[in-house]
């Protein structure tokens, strides 16, 4: 065990796999020379060469394409989109080919290749680079979708994704890049995809919650705990697919469930796993399911604004009282 | 007469080239077989669109008939190993990579047998393993995943090559622009050829395109662009051939204009009713210089006996017959077992 930073998890995670598998090669828009924007990429090129960490011109739709048939050629790509915002550019490449051709292709192909999106609000940079995107993917059948916060999830889900045979949409949050933690050594350790993580065990309310948001539930729970209120925070890690056995066990225990994350409320990922524990676990309910989300509106520019649009430690409290009050 | 005929083609097809001689490299054992690969192809087509009018085959069905001799040309210059990405029309491109008539005609049918295991159909099909890197439906998106089948022989060092298929609609797509900057500033071993067959779905190509000419576009991305005749297998080979033989010493990509045309629909239930009386008139003199009877013209002239031709026209047509009664009678439909398969890898099924 060592002390690190999201940062330094993922970078080492990328150091290992490609000193494992000489099949495995980043591309993406200043992860070469730069090391990319936020430092993750830093110093893979010096060690495995330009051309195995590539600077790619600003080409989403091109690039995210050219991982797409090395992949399907031997190869394990993983292509960065820098800002999550810009994954649009590339969604034809991600949700046509990626996703469809190993089954429109009647399994005749296989397509490892991990697409890193970068989520999360909270810098000022405005409605084109602070969204979080996440939930669209879960739509399209055929993508893995992971979203870790812990630099250990991090490190591990990141080697994980990149052993995957599947295209796997890799989402960490800008804003953790700093947040520090114990993660394992050695290379062999990787976390399964799939597999939820309990982040703090409790016995009033579960909060169902992944990337950034586990740090803002952790809190909330922490303050809840004052009031006497024992609340269970689950870091799902991976969002498709969905631990349900984990959710569903705890809402067992505690009859009560707030979903929580950074993303839009209307249509996030929220949406669909309320939908899911109402099919598989209604009569455990003792209140209606809740979601906690951004509102439904653009990333603003102006700080006040902007954190008036994202959801906090409070609005997580105030939907633990609104579930509890709930008899 | 000759001449006017020549220059009507020419105002159609500009690089309209006859066909005089074999190529330096090639035998006429060669051109025989290329001539059967184009016949194959074109029964194999018409077949088809009977048997879409007979609705034994679903959706949507674009033949490939008259491009014949972009596929059969290019694909002779390749290598085995070599990968090629295909289109919508896109049968002719497997059936000259060496597709069983067989398995394809399975697939369009539905049948558990097909390449697609009766999951793709016309659109998709695709064989991996011998470097057909599938179909796709989408106009101008198997683009940059052929440029990154070059980056990854690039990367393993194999010495393989790669060719996209795509049409002159493709060339307004965004990632045409991408992949070409990216390949020819990498020096990438691909090869883009565009089969210029003048519409875009029901709208001509030249209506919404100010530069006519595709292959100009090669300069502006730093490689080299040719335009030939799409109806001349010998000058499709050639250049597929020239343009290889650059990748592979690495040299990078280059760009094909291969201009044809669109003798029919977009697909084989289109009325085509956005094409008037006089272009149809006006492409009529294309019918003699269309790659079946031009490189069967070529090959009397070269001393093959009429027989000789007949017969592999024969073979081809009999190969489809046996390829239909295959699907027809020895396939399968594929059990409701196999819906949730081959979602993703290594069995694992996520509902």
């Amino acid at each position: 065990m060592s002390i690190k930073t999201v940062r330094e998890a993922l970078n080492e995670a990328f150091a290992e796999e490609m000193e494992r598998d000489a099949g495995v090669f980043i591309m993406g828009c200043d992860d070469g020379v730069k090391g990319n924007p936020f430092g993750v990429t830093m110093g893979l090129a010096d060690r495995f060469g330009l051309e195995r960490v590539i600077d790619t011109p600003i080409s989403e739709p091109g690039f995210t394409g050219m991982g797409v048939g090395a992949a399907a050629t031997g190869m394990r790509p993983v292509v960065e989109i820098m800002f999550c915002d810009w994954v649009t550019l590339a969604m034809d490449q991600i949700v046509n080919m990626a996703a469809k051709m190993r089954y429109m292709f009647g399994g005749n192909v296989e397509m490892p290749l991990v697409i890193r999106v970068p989520i999360g609000a909270g810098g000022g940079q405005a409605a084109q680079h602070s969204q979080s995107l996440e939930a669209w993917f879960n739509h399209v059948p055929g993508l893995k979708i992971v979203a870790p916060y812990t630099p250990a999830d991090c490190k591990g889900l990141l080697k994980a994704a990149i052993r995957d045979n599947n295209p796997v949409m890799f989402f960490e949050n800008k804003r953790t890049y700093a947040v520090k933690g114990e993660v394992p050594d050695g290379e062999d350790y990787l976390v399964e995809i799939g597999k939820a993580a309990v982040s703090r065990e409790g016995q009033d309310v579960t909060l169902v919650t992944y990337s950034s948001m586990v740090k803002t539930c952790l809190q909330a729970a922490e303050k809840l705990e004052k009031e006497g209120i024992s609340c269970e925070v689950i870091d799902l890690r991976t969002l498709l697919p969905l631990d349900y056995d984990t959710v569903v066990a705890s809402i067992e225990k505690t009859g009560r469930v707030i979903v929580v994350h950074e993303a839009c409320k209307r249509g996030g990922m929220g949406s669909d796993i309320v939908a899911e524990i109402n099919e598989r676990a209604f009569d455990l309910l003792d209140a209606p399911p809740l979601r906690v989300g951004a509102l439904n509106i653009p990333i603003p520019y102006n700080a006040v604004l902007e954190s008036a649009v994202l959801p906090d430690v409070s609005d997580v409290i105030n939907a633990v009282h609104k579930s509890l009050s709930n008899d | 007469m000759e001449n006017e005929k020549a220059e009507q083609i020419k105002s159609i097809i500009p690089s309209y080239t006859p066909m005089r001689e074999l190529p330096e490299d090639l035998s006429l054992a060669e051109a025989k077989e290329m001539f059967y690969s184009i016949c194959q192809i074109r029964e194999f087509e018409l077949k088809v669109r009977d048997l879409w009018r007979a609705n034994k085959i679903r959706g949507m069905c674009h033949a490939y008939y008259y491009g014949e001799a972009i596929a059969v040309g290019a694909c002779h210059a390749l290598e085995k190993g070599d990968y090629i990405t295909s289109t919508h029309r896109g049968h002719g491109h497997a059936l000259a990579r060496g597709a069983s008539p067989g398995r394809m005609f399975a697939e369009l049918f539905g049948k558990a047998e097909g390449y697609n295991k009766g999951k793709g159909g016309s659109m998709h099909i695709a064989d991996v393993k011998s470097g057909i890197l599938g179909a796709t439906g989408i106009v101008g998106s198997g683009i940059a995943p052929a440029a990154g089948a070059a980056l990854s022989a690039k990367l393993q060092k194999n010495g393989k090559v790669s060719l996209s298929f795509f049409g002159d609609g493709a060339c307004n797509q965004g990632p045409f622009s991408e992949t070409l900057n990216m390949a020819a500033a990498w020096n990438l071993p691909v090869i883009f050829l565009c089969e210029y067959n003048q519409w875009a779905i029901g709208t001509d190509y030249w209506r919404v395109t100010k530069e006519h000419d595709a292959y100009k576009r090669a300069e502006g991305f730093g490689m080299p662009g040719i335009q030939i005749d799409g109806f001349n297998v010998f000058e499709v080979y050639k250049a597929v051939r020239d343009a290889a033989a650059r990748a592979r010493a690495g040299e990078g990509p280059t760009l094909i204009e291969a201009r044809y045309m669109r003798m029919l629909g977009h697909h084989v239930g289109d009325d085509q009713n956005y094409r008037d009386e006089k272009d149809l008139e006006r492409i009529s003199v294309l019918y003699d210089i269309e790659p079946v009877t031009r490189t069967r013209e070529f090959l009397e002239s070269a001393g093959v006996p009429k027989e000789e031709l007949e017969d592999i026209q024969k073979r081809a047509a009999a190969e489809i017959q046996e390829a239909i009664a295959y699907a027809d009678t020895q396939c399968h439909e594929p059990s409701l077992e196999t819906l949730y398969e081959d979602i993703y890898a290594d069995g694992e099924i996520i509902i």
